[in-house]
């Protein structure tokens, strides 16, 4: 068996909100808000990275599992804004958690879903009994251009896994749907992303995490109705709410883990923070469907179902953390990204 | 600053570890490897010491005229911090309001980005506090 062991999060204590930046371009706040179901989103401060967002996120993973960090055999952090182009976070994570030299670290990119990738790479290594604990970290600073649809939404946040042979919740199954979609990409040496527009959402998003949600059910053998809890990826606050429904799971199962209304969409880190505030409330016993979907286009799907050992756990208490926040203005926001040249 | 004095430092920086003089108990930050006190006594004697993070504000002051570095963060707080072993560093508090801090504020180390050597050089990542 693989289980999550431990986990962290991390995400900044500013906001901004959606009729900040749409009183800035001119546009409706209330049609905006209202159309992606968003308000709010965070934003690093002027010293945030995706590498201190990662650290804060691994430290915590370590501390509340009590691990011995030297155990940790190899560490992969999912992100589509590494600080370098060429030099990897997962290293700078591995010294400041202090589980450097004995492992293998790697920085890994596939959109949105890199970090939940890291998490099926953890579940190996484990398996194959290469490494005893591994820890995969979905993080992002995400990027946007001003002005751009994507700056309503683009936010900052990533969390930690730490998977190895036992622990509060079990891995029972992980699949993955995988097309070469082009919906939204960066070009080498470019500072925003683009993207098809509505060409992301049906062909791309829906596909992708409905193809794999029902992949892994026929594998498991469940239905909707088995899971107590969903997370899927969270663009904005819509698409996950509405492939929900697609699928027939209801309101409830996915209320939770939602948090894309109050942070935005972290990117990489948008699945896993989810599955955070769901493990922040998790029951023995209770199961758990979550989805990542990564542009480009992929999916991964696990099914995991809670222990009893998370009774004895200190949990994140992620909502905790969400409601410390301090509003900025959309000048101060630009300035915190970097964004004056 | 330069990468490889970057590089020396980074168990400092990153993990706070310092030095405990095995003879005398007593814990350095920034590391020594020498204890002032047992002088030769202490020589071969000094471990490595990581500490908790955790600190309370002695002095600080707020910088208004920075190094030209640090000029996109002004005002910003600098802080004696004791640290719960006993001895002191200086570090900037972050997110927090300026008018918020006091001297016997509890605070605990985080993990940020200091600065950068311009826009094709390394980044140098480190300790910082905030607000417990």
């Amino acid at each position: 068996m693989v289980a999550i062991v431990s986990y962290g999060a991390y995400v900044p204590k500013y906001r901004i909100k959606v009729e900040e930046i749409a009183r800035v371009w001119g546009r409706q706040a209330k049609s905006i808000s209202a159309g992606l179901n968003v308000f709010e989103k965070s934003v690093p401060s002027i010293d945030e990275d995706t590498a201190t967002i990662a650290v804060e996120a691994a430290r915590k993973a370590v501390e509340h599992g009590g691990i011995n960090a030297k155990e940790i055999g190899a560490i992969y952090v999912g992100s589509e804004s590494h600080p370098y182009a060429v030099k990897p976070t997962a290293t700078i994570v591995a010294e400041a958690i202090g589980a450097t030299p004995d492992l293998t670290a790697a920085d890994y990119e596939f959109a949105c879903k890199a970090g939940t990738a890291g998490m099926q790479n953890c579940i190996a290594l484990v398996n194959s009994g290469m490494i005893k604990y591994g820890m995969a970290i979905g993080v992002d600073v995400a990027q946007a251009a001003p002005g751009d649809a994507l700056e309503y939404t683009a936010a900052a946040g990533g969390a930690a896994f730490i998977i190895g042979r036992e622990g509060i919740a079990e891995i029972n199954e992980t699949v993955s749907f995988t097309t070469d979609t082009p919906d939204f990409w960066r070009r080498e040496g470019q500072p925003y992303p683009g993207h098809g527009e509505r060409f992301t959402g049906e062909p791309a998003y829906f596909r992708h995490i409905m193809s794999a949600a029902k992949l892994l059910m026929e594998k498991v053998g469940t239905k909707p109705s088995d899971y107590d809890y969903a997370v899927f990826h969270q663009p904005n606050g819509k698409f996950p709410v509405r492939v929900a429904k697609k699928l027939g799971f209801d309101k409830k199962q996915i209320e939770d883990g939602l948090l894309c209304p109050i942070i935005g969409n972290t990117y990489s880190g948008s699945t896993m923070l989810g599955l955070v505030a769901i493990l922040d409330i998790a029951k023995p016993g209770q199961r758990i469907l979550a989805v990542s979907y990564g542009s480009g286009a992929g999916s991964d799907a696990f099914d995991i179902t809670v222990t009893d050992k998370i009774e004895g756990y200190e949990r994140m208490k992620l909502k905790e953390m969400l409601n410390k926040k301090e509003y900025v203005d959309y000048a101060t926001y630009m300035k915190f990204r970097g964004e004056f040249r | 600053m330069g990468v490889a004095r970057y590089w020396r430092e980074i168990p400092a920086r990153y993990n706070l570890i310092g030095k405990k003089c095995q003879v005398c108990g007593k814990i350095y930050f920034p590391p020594r490897s020498i204890c002032p006190t047992c002088r030769r006594k202490s020589i071969g004697k000094m471990e490595d010491y990581k500490l908790s993070g955790k600190g309370t504000v002695e002095s600080y002051t707020i910088i208004y005229t920075p190094p030209p570095e640090f000029s996109d963060k002004v005002p910003y707080a600098i802080a004696l911090i004791r640290m719960d072993e006993g001895c002191y560093l200086t570090g900037q508090i972050v997110d927090c309001d300026l008018e918020e801090i006091h001297i016997g504020m509890r605070v605990k180390a985080c993990f940020r980005r200091i600065q950068e050597d311009g826009k094709r050089g390394a980044i140098y990542y480190g300790y910082k506090f905030r607000k417990v």
